[in-house]
């Protein structure tokens, strides 16, 4: 009956059926409002799904001469799942605020680490020299992106008691307001805004898959079903990161009417913020992205970390 | 007209392929994809890697030098897979027919299903290539 359950969270709701047709949608109002910033008419809203069943069903998967069939293969299915869980943990914990166990933000950041390292694996493992030059990239923009990443966490879990638990942070600030509202709060989460542009790919940190310059980067040789759940793993983590952020800084989803609104609002909010930094920069380059990091936004972390330890 | 055939026809990746253009054609692909034309309304796009292919969308005319590399990324492309003559030299090599280092053209090296006459073509040319693709594509159903 337990496993009956879990399988349920995981696979359906709200893992990835749920998450995948919410991330293939929420990648349809990315690419329409890209669309519309440049003056043009953009994709009806079925397209993304259109284009998965297309991948998935009826193009041919490739898998290039020499690479290894199930590393290359299996990496976008790690991948997936990670990402899967990562939604299924952050939704779960919203719902049911007292369900989550000590610590599940620390999973939650580890496992937020595993889809861009299965892709450096599978995009080493074909080959290509492109595909390792991006890899390559997307390692070091990891390095880059994590430590303020994780310095810019620690100031929701300061703040709420310093229990490392989603449902903690979302009880604290149920009480006692919204962490934007602080000013710790409000830095941290510009730090994170940043940080998190990087995690998901986009624009001025687009550096690992730059279409202009190195072709695709870690996704050259993936087609068909592989390339199709690459698509998807991307789409589940533009979805689900917005709400992690709406977790950690707007205290997380609220079920009743009021709340409902307040919710879509904020993670609108986030959303759309995102794509339109995305949409007015252009991109940077790697050294570039790694002095940006490890200085600006590691600083601004640092400086949000002891105003919470303040009280701020 | 099946769901695979609308499936197809409604998310067309393309892949541009230059094999020894003026370069004029290059820019007029680059046209459609404006503000005026946009064909991603249409669930058109330009890729960058031959793997996510559908479409190859060759312009110029082929030479001996990118021969071989056109077949090569022919057999690239996950099928099913269709080619769009660009231009008139990539429909029939165009003013470089009887230059020194041209060789067949294009639809005697691989299967063309569609072709853009024009030099360059305008926009409207390129997209009514492509509907005539995707009716071409859409009709395949019965055979
Ligand atoms: S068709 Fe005309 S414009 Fe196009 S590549 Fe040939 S010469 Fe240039």
């Amino acid at each position: 009956m337990k496993i009956a359950e879990q399988l349920f969270l995981f696979l359906v709701f709200p893992g990835l059926l749920f998450s995948a047709t919410m991330g293939l949608f929420v990648g349809w109002i990315d690419r329409k409002l890209t669309a519309r910033l440049q003056w043009r008419a953009g994709p009806p809203w079925y397209q993304n799904f259109v284009d998965f069943i297309k991948l998935a069903l009826y193009k041919e998967t490739l898998v290039p001469h020499g690479a290894p069939k199930i590393i290359f293969l299996g990496m976008p299915i790690v991948g997936l799942a990670a990402a899967t869980l990562v939604s299924t943990l952050v939704l779960v914990s919203n719902v049911k605020p007292h369900s989550g166990f000590i610590g599940d933000l620390i999973v939650v950041v580890y496992l937020l680490l595993i889809p861009p390292l299965s892709l450096i694996i599978g995009a080493f493992s074909s080959g290509n020299s492109f595909a390792s030059l991006g890899a390559s990239r997307e390692m070091k923009l990891m390095l880059s992106y994590e430590l303020p990443f994780i310095l810019a966490l620690a100031v929701p879990i300061m703040k709420s008691g310093s229990a490392i638990r989603l449902g903690e942070i979302i009880l604290y600030q149920q009480s006692n307001g919204t962490l934007i509202a602080s000013f710790s709060g409000a830095i941290s989460f510009f730090a994170m805004l940043l940080c998190v542009q990087a995690k998901l790919g986009f624009i001025p940190f687009d550096i690992p898959e730059a279409e202009t310059e190195i072709i695709a980067g870690p996704y050259i040789e993936y087609s068909g079903k592989a390339l199709a759940i690459l698509k998807l793993t991307k789409s589940i983590l533009m979805f689900v990161v917005p709400i992690l952020l709406v977790t950690l800084y707007f205290g997380g989803l609220a079920f009743s009417a009021a709340g409902i609104v307040k919710t879509i609002l904020s993670y609108l909010f986030i959303l759309i913020l995102m794509i339109v930094i995305k949409n007015t920069n252009p991109r940077v380059r790697i050294d570039q992205a790694l002095r940006f990091f490890w200085t600006v936004i590691t600083l601004l972390a640092v400086i949000s970390v002891i105003f919470a330890y303040l009280g701020y | 007209m099946g769901f695979k055939e609308k499936i197809l026809t409604k998310s067309i990746y393309v892949f541009h392929l230059s094999s020894g253009s003026c370069n004029n054609c290059d820019i007029e692909i680059l046209d459609c994809l404006t503000p005026r034309f946009d064909l991603e309304r249409f669930g058109i796009v330009l890729v960058g890697s031959i793997k996510h292919a559908d479409v190859l969308l060759c312009t110029g005319s082929a030479n001996r030098l990118t021969i071989p590399r056109i077949k090569k990324l022919y057999e690239q492309m996950p099928k099913p897979a269709f080619v769009i003559a660009y231009g008139a030299c990539g429909s029939s090599r165009g003013l470089f027919k009887d230059s020194y280092n041209t060789g067949e053209p294009l639809d005697e090296i691989i299967p063309v299903d569609a072709y853009i006459p024009g030099c360059p073509p305008k926009p409207e040319a390129t997209i009514g290539a492509l509907v005539k693709l995707i009716g071409k594509i859409r009709a395949k159903k019965g055979k």
